[in-house]
C-alpha cells in the first residue's frame, strides 16, 4: 500500500536535510510502528507523507497504491485516503467541531463524486463514533480543539479518523499527553479500525502504546533512515536496552 | 509541486475577475449633462418634481461644498477625482419615478432577476409557503426567496419599484423612495432630513446633499413593530455615473425596524463614485437594526477600475432607551471610506457596530465607527473583524467619546485583524476620549495571520485550499455573522468565501 523509496527531503527554509535515503514498505492490513530517538525524523516523515509544503523532496519517491503522491497537495492526499492524526492538533476558533466534521466529510465525498451526506445520516454516524470514544456530544458543539484538553484533542483526532474512513492512517505520537484511561480509549478506537484493506503507521517514542496497539512490524528511524526493522519483539528490545545498541550496530 | 502550482496560477489568471455581478444592461437612459453646477442641481430637482424648499436645501449644500476640501486623513490612495467628469443623474428612460411593477421596463426587471432579487411580490409570498423539509437542511442560494422582505430597488439615480407598500401601509409603516417621500410626506422629510448628518457635515456628505438622486425612506410610527424586513437594493449600471443615494429611517417611540441594504455594480475599467448618506433617528424606546452587505465591484486583479465608496452613515439615538445597531459586511469597492456611527443622546440608549471588512487584490478599506456618548448610562459595543488578503490595505478607525454629562458611559471595543499572505496590511487606529470620570471604556485588539499550521491541518482533512481559508475566516468572523438577519448570514458567508478566491496560491 505504501512504498517509500530512497527518500531524501529537506526543510525548504534553510535546506537542512532531515530524511536521508529512507526506505519503507507497508502492506495493506499491516500496522507498522516507527520508533526512534528524538530528532530522528519521525514527525517530519509524517508531515512529508501528508504533503506539508515546508519540506522538499530532493530524491526518491513515495508510492501509495503504486502511484507517486509527490505532486499531490495535502487535500488531494487526504481525499485519496491518507490521514494524519497530529501530535499537536490545531485550534480552529469559531468553527464548531460538528461543522468541521461535516465540511471535511462532504468535501471528501465531493472529490470522490459522491452526494453530500443527508443530515440525519451524518448525525447518526457522528453519534456512533463519538459514543465509541466516550466523547460527549456537547463537546462537538465547541470550536474545534479550542480549549480541549490534551486527551480531548487526541480523541477528536481519532473521531475524525473514524468518520473519514481513510486507508492509510499515520498516527504521530498519539500517545503523548494521554493518561492511561485515555490511552486505552484511543487505542481501542484505533484497533476497531484495523482492517485488511487499511494500513497504519504508528509513530511513537515508547513501547507503552504498542502494548495496546500491537504492531505487525517495527522500524527504527535514526538520522532520517530506517536502520533496523523487525517484529514486535524489536520494540520490547528497544524498551529494555535503549536505542544505543541498535544505533551502534548500524554504524 | 511547482508544475502543478503553475497550472493553477495560469487557470486562475484566465478567470481572474470572479466578480459575479459584473454584467451591464443596455437600457435607454435619461442623463443630465456631465459635470456639476447650480444648473445641474436645478435639473435634478426639476426632474424629480421637487418643491422649492428642497431645491434651496440642495443649492445651499452645493455652495457650501464649493468651499470644502477633500479629506486626506484616511489611509487610502487614489488619483484625484475630477468631479466635473461625472454624470450626476441617470435614469432609465421609461420610468420617470417609482411606479407600479407593471410599468417597470422589463429589461430592469431582468437585471434584478439576474441578481436574484425578485421584485414580484407573489414570488416572495410563494417563498413563504414553502416549508419543504429539504429547505431547512440546505439554505437557499438566494436569501430573497426564503423570506418576506420588502424591497426598494434603486437603479442608477432612481428608485424603480418598491414592493409590499400596501401591506406596510396597513401597519402604518411608510416605505418608499426618498423622492416620493419629498413629494408625499414633506413634513416628515423637512423635520428629519439633515437632522443627523447636516448638509455641512463633511465633503462627501455635503456633495450628497446637493446632488442626491434617490434612496429609501422609512417611517415607523409610534409603537409599531415593522412586520417584515425592509431592504433596498442598489445597482449602479451607467458608465461614468456617480450614485448618490440618501436614506432616511425614522423609528418613533417604541417602534422597531430591521433594514438591509445590498449593492452591486457592473465591471468597468473606470472608477465610479458612490457617495451615500444614511440617517437614522430613534426616538424613546425605539430600535433600528441596519445591516449592509456591500459588494460593489472591487476592481480587477491589477487594481484597475472599481467603485470609490465614500459613505456617511449615522444614527441618532435621540430618545431615552433607544437602540441603534449597525452590522456591515464589506467585501466590495476599490476604496471604502465609511464609519457608521451612533450618537447616544438619550439616557440609557445604546449603540452597536458589528463589522466584517474583507479586502483582497488592491482594495483599500478605511472603515470603523464613532460612538458619541452624550446621555447618562449610555452603552456601546464595537466588534470589528478586518480580513486582508492579496495586496490590500485594511484599516479600522474608531472613535469613542464620552461627554462631560455622560455619566456611567460604557464602551466595549474588540478589533481583530486577520492577514492572509504577506503582501497585505492591517491597521488599527482607535481614538478614545472620556470627559467624565465615571466612563468605562474597554479596548481589545489582535492581529493574527492564518498560520500555515492551521491551513495544513484543515487541508489534511480533505478540504481544498480555498475552502480551508474560507472555513478559517468564517470562524474568525462568526461573532459578527451571528448579528445579521438569519437569511443574510448565509449569503454573507458565501460572499466572504467568493471575495477571498484567488487570495492564495
Amino acid at each position: 500500500m505504501l512504498e517509500i523509496r530512497n527518500l531524501h527531503a529537506r526543510i525548504v527554509d534553510d535546506g537542512t536535510e532531515i530524511i536521508r535515503g529512507l526506505n519503507l514498505t507497508v502492506k495493506a492490513g499491516e500496522v507498522a510502528a516507527i520508533m526512534g530517538p528524538n530528532g530522528s525524523g519521525k514527525s517530519t516523515l509524517s508531515y512529508i507523507l501528508a504533503g506539508r509544503e515546508d519540506y522538499e523532496v530532493t530524491e526518491g519517491d513515495i508510492l501509495y497504491n503504486g502511484q507517486s503522491i509527490l505532486e499531490m497537495d495535502p487535500a488531494e492526499r487526504a481525499t485519496s485516503g491518507i490521514f494524519l492524526a497530529f501530535q499537536y492538533p490545531m485550534e480552529i476558533p469559531g468553527v464548531a467541531t460538528m461543522e468541521f466534521l461535516k465540511v471535511a466529510m462532504n468535501e471528501q465525498r465531493k472529490a470522490r463524486g459522491q452526494e453530500p451526506l443527508k443530515i440525519p445520516e451524518f448525525l447518526k454516524r457522528v453519534k456512533e463514533a463519538a459514543a465509541s470514544l466516550s466523547m460527549d456530544m456537547a463537546m462537538l458543539k465547541r470550536p474545534l480543539n479550542v480549549g480541549f484538553s490534551g486527551g480531548e484533542k487526541k480523541r477528536a483526532e481519532i473521531l475524525q479518523m473514524k468518520l473519514l474512513e481513510p486507508k492509510l492512517c499515520v498516527l504521530d505520537e498519539t500517545d503523548s499527553g494521554l493518561d492511561i484511561d485515555a490511552l486505552k480509549i484511543v487505542s481501542d478506537g484505533v484497533n476497531a479500525l484495523r482492517a485488511p484493506d487499511r494500513a497504519f503507521l504508528v509513530i511513537t517514542h515508547y513501547q507503552r502504546l504498542l502494548e495496546h496497539i500491537v504492531p505487525d512490524s517495527v522500524h527504527v528511524l535514526y538520522r532520517g533512515q530506517v536502520i533496523k526493522s523487525g517484529d514486535k519483539s524489536l520494540a520490547l528490545d528497544l524498551e529494555a536496552n535503549g536505542y544505543a545498541g541498535v544505533i551502534g550496530e548500524a554504524a | 509541486m511547482p508544475a502543478v502550482q503553475d497550472t493553477i496560477d495560469r487557470v486562475r489568471k484566465i478567470d481572474v475577475d470572479q466578480y459575479k455581478y459584473g454584467f451591464q444592461t443596455e437600457i435607454a437612459v435619461d442623463k443630465a449633462p456631465k459635470g456639476l453646477s447650480e444648473d445641474i442641481i436645478r435639473f435634478i430637482s426639476a426632474k424629480k418634481d421637487e418643491p422649492s424648499w428642497m431645491l434651496e436645501w440642495r443649492l445651499e449644500a452645493y455652495r457650501r461644498w464649493l468651499t470644502l476640501e477633500e479629506p486626506t486623513w484616511a489611509r487610502v490612495n487614489y488619483p484625484k477625482i475630477d468631479f466635473q467628469d461625472i454624470y450626476y443623474y441617470a435614469a432609465p428612460k421609461s420610468t420617470p419615478g417609482p411606479t407600479s411593477l407593471s410599468d417597470v421596463d422589463p429589461e430592469i426587471l431582468k437585471v434584478y432577476e439576474k441578481l436574484g432579487i425578485p421584485l414580484k411580490e407573489q414570488e416572495i409570498l410563494a417563498g413563504v409557503q414553502k416549508t419543504d423539509a429539504s429547505d431547512l437542511e440546505e439554505p437557499s442560494d438566494n436569501v430573497y426567496k426564503s423570506g418576506r422582505v420588502a424591497v426598494d430597488a434603486v437603479f442608477d439615480s432612481v428608485s424603480v419599484v418598491t414592493t409590499f407598500k400596501k401591506e406596510l401601509a396597513q401597519a402604518g409603516v411608510i416605505f418608499c423612495s426618498i423622492s416620493e417621500a419629498i413629494r408625499e410626506h414633506p413634513e416628515l422629510v423637512q423635520k428629519y432630513l439633515g437632522s443627523v448628518v447636516p448638509t455641512s457635515d463633511n465633503f462627501y456628505a455635503t456633495l450628497n446633499s446637493a446632488v442626491f438622486t434617490d434612496g429609501s425612506f422609512v417611517f415607523v410610527p409610534k409603537g409599531v413593530r415593522c412586520p417584515m424586513e425592509l431592504s433596498t437594493y442598489f445597482r449602479m449600471n451607467e458608465k461614468n455615473t456617480g450614485q448618490f443615494e440618501r436614506t432616511l429611517i425614522i423609528a418613533e417611540e417604541g417602534a422597531y425596524v430591521s433594514y438591509l441594504e445590498g449593492c452591486t455594480a457592473p465591471q468597468r475599467d473606470e472608477n465610479q463614485l458612490h457617495a451615500a448618506v444614511v440617517e437614522l433617528v430613534a426616538l424613546d424606546d425605539a430600535e433600528i437594526k441596519y445591516s449592509t452587505v456591500q459588494n460593489w465591484y472591487p476592481g480587477d486583479a491589477e487594481g484597475k477600475g472599481g467603485i470609490y465608496n465614500f459613505v456617511t452613515k449615522r444614527g441618532d439615538c435621540r430618545g431615552h432607551r433607544s437602540k441603534i445597531s449597525w452590522t456591515q459586511v464589506e467585501t466590495g469597492s476599490a476604496i471604502t471610506w465609511k464609519y457608521p456611527s451612533c450618537i447616544l443622546r438619550g439616557d440609557d440608549s445604546s449603540g452597536e457596530f458589528y463589522s466584517i471588512a474583507v479586502s483582497n487584490g488592491y482594495q483599500q478599506v478605511d472603515s470603523g465607527t464613532k460612538m458619541i456618548h452624550l446621555g447618562k448610562n449610555t452603552s456601546s459595543r464595537i466588534i470589528s473583524k478586518g480580513i486582508a488578503a492579496g495586496f490590500s490595505q485594511n484599516t479600522y478607525r474608531g472613535q469613542v467619546s464620552a461627554h462631560r454629562k455622560a455619566t456611567n458611559a460604557r464602551n466595549f471595543t474588540n478589533c481583530d485583524s486577520l492577514l492572509i499572505g504577506d503582501q497585505c496590511g492591517a491597521h488599527t487606529v482607535p481614538y478614545m476620549e472620556a470627559k467624565n470620570s465615571t466612563a468605562q471604556f474597554e479596548h481589545e485588539a489582535t492581529t493574527s495571520k492564518i498560520s500555515e499550521d492551521q491551513k495544513f491541518y484543515v487541508m489534511q482533512r480533505g478540504i481544498p485550499e480555498e475552502e480551508a481559508i474560507a472555513l478559517i475566516v468564517n470562524g474568525f468572523v462568526k461573532d459578527v455573522i451571528q448579528q445579521l438577519p438569519m437569511e443574510f448570514a448565509v449569503e454573507a458567508q458565501k460572499l466572504i468565501g467568493i471575495s477571498l478566491e484567488g487570495s492564495v496560491g
